[in-house]
């Protein structure tokens, strides 16, 4: 037993902007990506894939691919049929949600363009790809439903053997649950006396496109069979590739390595990782398979794609009463894993900060004949603001007022946290105004209106708007009660283990799977702080089955908000379990002790002992109490207790030459409030991301098919990522309201900037040229669909009052508020 | 096949190639070069790209024979033999310059080439510069910052002002 000197008071960690441990193998080209992966014997997979939007598959003659040189073997659904296990939906968002039967390889129908219909099994990748080419599919073209509208008139079928093609109507509605009053009647009083804004928003369909393409290797010699996947979820795929093809649970590993991004893109059991595990299988040997960019982007999820029919009701003097949300959702031509869930996500974020007296959400998911929708950043939460932010602004438009001031008007004051909302939801806390008041000094936001006056005197042919998004969103998915009483099929808990080595190192699991976001570095300052140990001790393991057992893997804003604290209650639990042994060592009272800054020290005396050097001596398990084992270490589960409600305000300045309809950020700063920040310098970074995720959504992002199902927008020369040279810097800053809802304070930031940058630049652009008589343009705001808006609006401008109109009847014209700005 | 040979991150190499194959495929699948990686198929997102005979190039939009008596570098050697990091590879890490990783080998190797031509380029400078470089994570903001501190850190200014800047 030692006894040492305190140990010199620690800078905490936490708040400091550490540099990411990551990045050292990361920058040196030392990388673990799954398409790195070569093992002995290990064969390469090529996929064919259906060129039809919807056709039965009359026969596939795989003799000249087999025939090939250095070909193992090929397999269609035929072939391989229930094998295969299916992908599923985890969130059957009703009891009677239709669900197509998902197998990985269809056995005679095909339902979009790129599903899989064959696989090759090859030495090389290049002679898989050959052979693939040589598999000689007959289709018969079947009619295909594309258009989500169309979609709801049941004309077409995307599944005819289903009779339908909706999945599901969820509703969410104040008066029913008794969290506000009828919207029907609120509506009417508007109607009556006060203001009714009705308009319809479309989300556009979006491609995550994480800049690694999916791989997946399996290998099945050994005893436990290997899956490494660039995934978010190995954890579910472990459980889900259990549930569906049979193989005993511990008889899986599933391994996320490093993983290039995901964005909710890779939260997916996929085709793909399922052929490729029963292919291998059945081969008996390692196979890789690594989609083309091209493959990525016509059969990877997509996000998005809605139609939001919306009916905001205020009096006056614009005070919101209400509204009502009548969403359609295309899933694409299955069910994902989270699928329908996703819209219904958004239900409890279209009243935002606002305080209202009805609230009804209405959705309806449908199928198409288009590759799968599911979670695409922000889930449902930036499709909700979107809406709810735009029509902020209509009303404002309709007052003749400051959208901040009207937006002021309506959201919760921060004395009245925690508030429940109309919705439902309890807000843990929260400072709307400091954020706005941030946010408005930092943007310069009174000069900016005295230019954009001025433009507008002048008649400048660049013309500048001013977009405001004061969004909040509910992160850290989830509470478990609450995911079981919306059906989802898991719980919403995570989990850690803190194991204290002999030599002093600590390791730290956690159940979260990161893909880029820099758990190892913040993960590692949260538990050095709380164990007293240096950050450079501590080392994070994660995304291996083996060794993380347990967890619900990164998505939701999830991994720091319950990922963290399940964290903190481990390491709290090794403190406690060390303590005994500490006192056992000291030859002290246990209750004597008391442990701050990874030393126990005994109240009133010099004596103390650090809890490495109580690792070391429980290691060498020579000296300890009596009916006490000897170790230290401890794992917990953490299930919270609620969301957290990050929120901010964030302004746009947009400049918009009305001759060519181009748009030009002028500038963009976002105050955010989070809660405590752990690494601000990893904040900012998501902070960055998510801002121009959300931008691309408003400037220049869309999945386009033509008339006959196929993807046009199916390579990086189509589909317009945002470049450096399109972007601007930005000006972020924080607020800090705590969360009350766990001990860090933290909340969640991955989404925050993907959900409320949207509506800041769209409302931007409108504000730009409301003057004109324009009060909508359709995502993504082209120089084409601006231009045409301003050359075919008319400047006397009677929108606000066409709009009071009941126009969601099918009588009434301008059934789309859309329509002629350009599709 | 055709017999190839080249100097790659400093040593001699030589193959019997397929006329068709890329250079990254080569860097990969040949010589286990993986810290080069494939991000498209359409040459538009730059996460493959390497310098051949010191100048960046899209090694997905070179065939392996044509790098044929050629000096290929990549993101493998580009820290010193010690392993002291290239001053861009610093200017990464202290700017948080990367999240995932992914497209990070390629933007290094472009602002390494970017900064060789221009070193004391201006934001627009350096925006346009990596305009062929796709990067899903980082909206640019923190790379922009990075190539501007590498400029700095090459001109022997050891603060990390600029990165906090």
């Amino acid at each position: 037993m030692t006894v040492v000197d305190a140990a010199p008071e620690a800078r905490p960690e936490i708040g400091r902007d550490r540099r990411r441990k990551e990045d050292q193998r990361l920058i040196t080209g030392r990388t673990r990506w799954t398409d790195n992966i070569t093992l002995p014997g290990m064969l390469h997979l090529a996929m064919v894939r259906s060129p039809y939007a919807h056709a039965k598959i009359l026969s596939i003659d795989v003799e000249a691919a087999d025939k090939s040189l250095n070909i193992y073997e090929v397999f269609t659904g035929k072939d391989l049929g229930d094998s295969q296990g299916v992908n599923a939906n985890a969130w059957p968002i009703t009891p009677e949600q239709i669900t197509p039967n998902h197998l990985p390889m269809p056995t005679d129908r095909v339902v979009f363009a790129g599903e899989i219909v064959a696989v090759v099994a090859a030495r090389t990748a290049a002679e898989a790809r050959d052979a693939a080419e040589l598999v000689d599919v007959e289709y018969e073209v079947l009619p295909a439903v594309l258009d989500l509208k169309e979609a709801a008139e049941d004309k077409v079928l995307a599944h005819p053997d289903l009779g339908t093609n909706k999945s599901a109507f969820w509703q969410l509605d104040s008066a029913g649950q008794g969290t506000g009053r009828a919207i029907d009647e609120v509506i009417d009083e508007a109607r009556a006396d006060g203001i009714v804004i009705e308009r319809e928003y479309r989300q556009q369909r979006l491609i995550p496109a994480f800049m690694e393409p999916r791989s997946v290797v399996v290998d099945p010699t050994g005893e436990q069979i290997t899956m490494w996947s660039a995934t978010q979820i190995p954890h579910i795929i472990r459980f889900l590739l259990a549930a569906t093809t049979g193989v005993p649970e511990s008889k899986i590993r599933v391994i996320a390595p490093d993983v290039g991004g995901g964005f909710g893109g890779k939260l997916q059991t996929t085709p793909e990782e399922w052929i490729t595990w029963t292919v291998a299988r059945r081969i008996g040997k390692p196979c890789k398979y690594t989609e083309t960019r091209s493959e990525s982007l016509v059969s990877a999820h997509h996000g998005r794609d809605q139609w939001q029919k919306l009916t905001l009701a205020a009096t006056k003097e614009g005070r919101v009463t209400g509204l009502k949300v009548d969403l359609l959702a295309d899933l694409g031509a299955y069910v994902g894993v989270v699928g329908g869930g996703v819209p219904v996500l958004g239900a409890w974020m279209f009243n935002s900060i606002y305080k209202w007296d009805a609230y009804q959400f209405n959705c309806t998911t449908l199928l198409t004949n288009k590759t799968w929708v599911d979670a695409y950043r922000g889930a449902g939460r930036p499709e909700a603001t979107y809406a709810i932010e735009r029509m902020m602004d209509e009303l404002a438009a309709e007052l003749g007022q400051d959208p901040l001031e009207v937006r002021e008007r309506n959201w919760i004051k921060h004395e009245e946290f925690p508030f429940t909302t109309v919705a439902g939801m309890t807000y843990d806390s929260g400072n709307y105004e400091a954020a706005t008041a941030k946010a408005k000094e930092m943007f310069g936001y009174d000069a900016l209106r005295a230019e954009q006056k001025e433009r507008r005197d002048r008649g400048d042919r660049v013309q500048l708007g001013i977009g405001i998004s004061t969004f909040t969103e509910m992160c850290g998915l989830a509470p478990s009660r609450v995911l079981g009483s919306l059906n989802y099929g898991a719980g919403g808990w995570e989990h850690a283990t803190v194991r204290m080595l002999p030599t002093g190192k600590v390791e730290v699991i956690t159940g979260t799977s990161a893909h880029g976001q820099g758990h190892e570095t913040a993960f590692s300052q949260i538990v050095a702080d709380r164990l007293g140990v240096p950050f450079e001790d501590v080392e994070i393991l994660h995304g291996d089955t083996q060794v993380s057992h347990k967890g619900l893997d990164t998505y939701g804003s999830r991994s720091l908000v319950v990922g963290g604290e399940a964290l903190v209650l481990a390491a709290d639990k090794v403190i406690e379990k060390a303590k005994p042994l500490a006192a056992h060592l000291l030859e002290a009272n246990v209750d004597d002790l008391e442990f701050s800054n990874g030393r126990y020290s005994v109240r009133g005396t010099d004596q103390g002992m650090l809890i490495s050097e109580v690792a070391l001596a429980t290691f060498a398990a020579h000296n300890y109490p009596e009916g006490m084992e000897p170790g230290i270490d401890a794992e917990s589960t953490y299930d919270p207790v609620n969301f957290s409600f990050p929120h901010g305000t964030h302004l746009c300045a947009a400049e918009i030459d009305t001759e060519t309809g181009q748009v030009k950020l002028r500038k963009y700063t976002c105050v955010d409030d989070i809660g405590n920040i752990i690494n601000p310098l990893i904040v900012a970074g998501q902070v960055h991301g998510g801002l121009v995720q959300g931008i691309a959504q408003a400037l220049w992002e869309e999945a386009v098919y033509d008339d006959s199902g196929t993807l046009v927008s199916g390579s990086f020369v189509d589909y317009l990522l945002p470049t450096a040279a399109d972007t601007i810097n930005f000006d972020i800053g924080h607020t800090t309201s705590p969360s009350t809802t766990n001990t860090l304070g933290t909340k969640g930031v991955g989404e925050a900037g993907t959900i409320a940058s949207t509506p800041a630049v769209v409302n931007a652009i409108v504000d730009a040229v409301r003057h004109l008589g324009i009060n909508d343009i359709q995502m993504p705001c082209t120089p084409e669909r601006v231009w045409k808006a301003i050359h075919t609006s008319s400047p006397k401008g009677d929108a606000t009052e066409a709009a009071a109109m009941p126009h969601f009847d099918e009588s009434e014209p301008g059934q789309s508020s859309t329509e002629g700005a350009g599709a | 096949m055709t017999k190839i040979s080249m100097r790659v991150d400093q040593e001699n190499v030589t193959d019997d190639v397929e006329p068709r194959m890329l250079l990254v495929q080569y860097l990969r699948e040949k010589l286990g070069k993986t810290g080069t990686v494939i991000g498209c198929d359409t040459s538009n997102c730059g996460a493959c790209t390497v310098h051949l005979n010191g100048r960046s190039v899209k090694s997905c939009n070179v065939l392996a024979v044509q790098a044929d008596g050629a000096t290929v570098d990549t993101i493998e050697r580009l820290a010193d033999d010690d392993g002291t990091l290239h001053p861009v590879q610093q200017a990464f890490r202290e700017c948080h310059g990367l999240q995932c990783g992914f497209c990070t080998p390629g933007m290094i190797m472009q602002a390494v080439d970017l900064l060789n031509e221009n070193p004391n380029p201006t934001e627009q400078e350096v925006r346009v510069g990596l305009e062929g470089n796709l990067c899903r994570c980082t909206g640019y903001h923190n790379i922009v910052k990075s190539v501007l501190y590498a400029a700095q850190l090459k001109q022997g200014v050891t603060t990390t002002e600029g990165a906090n800047a």
